[in-house]
């Protein structure tokens, strides 16, 4: 038996979740709504805990300065520190990782052309724990392991969705030549649209989210096609993390997934939230 | 041949490409070290000393100390690295975002509750007279 991917999920890294979560403030009136969107999140991940989440994400400033800016890093350490972002650790558990399985995708996938950054050693921001913190509840130790896969989404040329998409491609192979029988899930966050800079700051665009999601759903090898310029023009300049849910969808099945759940909520912030589950048909 | 930079033109937005990064490259770096509770201590004892530790330009090094976010973006700042000068100074993220639009914390606080920026609409630089 060997491993397989069995389902991908897609989320809004919101920082200021992370800190409403941390804070006790999920009950808020301003939050109430958001948390509420990821409920039906917690109750299928209880009935759906994978062995291993190869989780897509990006570095804000955190592990990454500017001395080095690797495009795509896969995480190969036993285990990652919540990092202090300039006001300390969040109070979530340690990542363990899954250094066996991490250095087969990155074998894998450097044979497929695909140049990857091995890192051994690295904090992890807001990017990987708040999407942990918003499936997995909060808990004394996360519920499996966790292969951190951070992506240069902030000095431009980021990667292309199409390279993305190939990526998760890519991924998807490794993971199926994998000599054991672990169920493996792959997460893409990030976006949906927002910009958190300039005169142009606070830009929300719902009608072209939701039409993301709806192509993301049923036509991902031709959204992969979308042009960066696109990304900015219409989801603002942060939108652009958008194109990390392209790795993980490009990571399923070429059958029409199932869609385990969808929910849209604005504002988190100054972002608007996105969020999927998609089963791979068994 | 030039590059192919069609971002140039989105109106409000600067593209932290290679270029700006490259222009950049110290005010970021020092932000970055404001990661450090100890270099935040030292930064705010006296700003204008601890920048003058850094090789950045005196632009620069003006528009931090005014806290214009605009400003700091076109000499190369990129908003993620900005973002720890708010929190040396204990403010919100949504506190800076409102101060490069011309709007007060208030004013960005509810159009983000109203649904956001609605794309196309008109935008204001602050440094231009309200």
């Amino acid at each position: 038996m060997m491993a397989s991917i069995t389902a991908s999920v897609y989320t809004s890294h919101v920082p200021a979740i992370g800190a409403a979560l941390d804070l006790g403030k999920s009950g808020d009136d301003y939050w109430k709504p958001l948390f509420a969107g990821y409920e039906p999140s917690k109750a299928w991940f209880k009935d759906n805990t994978p062995d291993v989440i190869f989780l897509v994400y990006n570095d804000h400033a955190t592990a990454f300065s500017l001395d080095m800016i690797p495009t795509f890093a896969i995480g190969c350490a036993a285990e990652y520190q919540p990092a202090d972002e300039g006001w300390g650790p969040r109070p979530v558990p340690v990542v363990k990782g899954h250094p066996q399985l991490a250095a087969h995708i990155a074998h894998s996938v450097i044979q497929d052309d695909f140049d990857l950054t091995i890192v051994n050693r690295m904090d992890v921001d807001h990017g990987l724990t708040v999407p942990l913190s918003l499936v997995c509840g909060q808990v004394q130790q996360w519920p499996c392991a966790v292969i951190p896969f951070a992506v240069n989404v902030v000095q431009y040329p980021v990667p292309s969705g199409r390279r993305c998409f190939n990526l998760g491609r890519a991924i998807r192979k490794a993971v199926a030549l994998y000599d054991e029988p672990l169920k493996v899930q792959i997460w893409g966050t990030g976006g949906m649209s927002h910009q958190l800079q300039g005169p142009r700051a606070g830009l929300i665009n719902r009608e072209w989210d939701n039409r993301f999601l709806d192509r993301l759903i049923a036509e991902p090898e031709a959204l992969a096609d979308l042009p960066h310029l696109e990304y900015v023009q219409e989801a603002g300049s942060e939108g652009i993390e958008l194109v990390m849910w392209l790795i993980a969808r490009g990571a399923m099945s070429d059958r029409p997934p199932r869609v385990a759940h969808r929910f849209y909520h604005v504002p988190a912030s100054n972002t608007a939230v996105g969020h999927l589950i998609l089963e791979n048909s068994q | 041949m030039a590059l192919d930079k069609p971002y140039k033109s989105i109106p409000g937005t600067t593209i932290f490409d290679a270029e700006q990064a490259r222009r950049g490259y110290h005010l970021n770096q020092f932000c970055m070290s404001l990661m450090k509770a100890q270099n935040r201590e030292r930064f705010k004892a006296n700003e204008r000393a601890y920048l003058d530790e850094w090789p950045m330009s005196e632009d620069q090094k003006l528009a931090v100390l005014a806290r214009d976010l605009n400003r700091c973006i076109e000499l190369g700042g990129n908003i993620y690295f900005l973002a720890k000068i708010g929190a040396t100074d204990g403010r919100s993220f949504q506190f800076m975002a409102a101060s490069m639009t011309g709007m007060t914390q208030e004013e960005y606080a509810r159009m983000m509750l109203q649904g956001g920026r609605v794309p196309g609409s008109p935008l204001r630089d602050p440094r231009e007279k309200r």
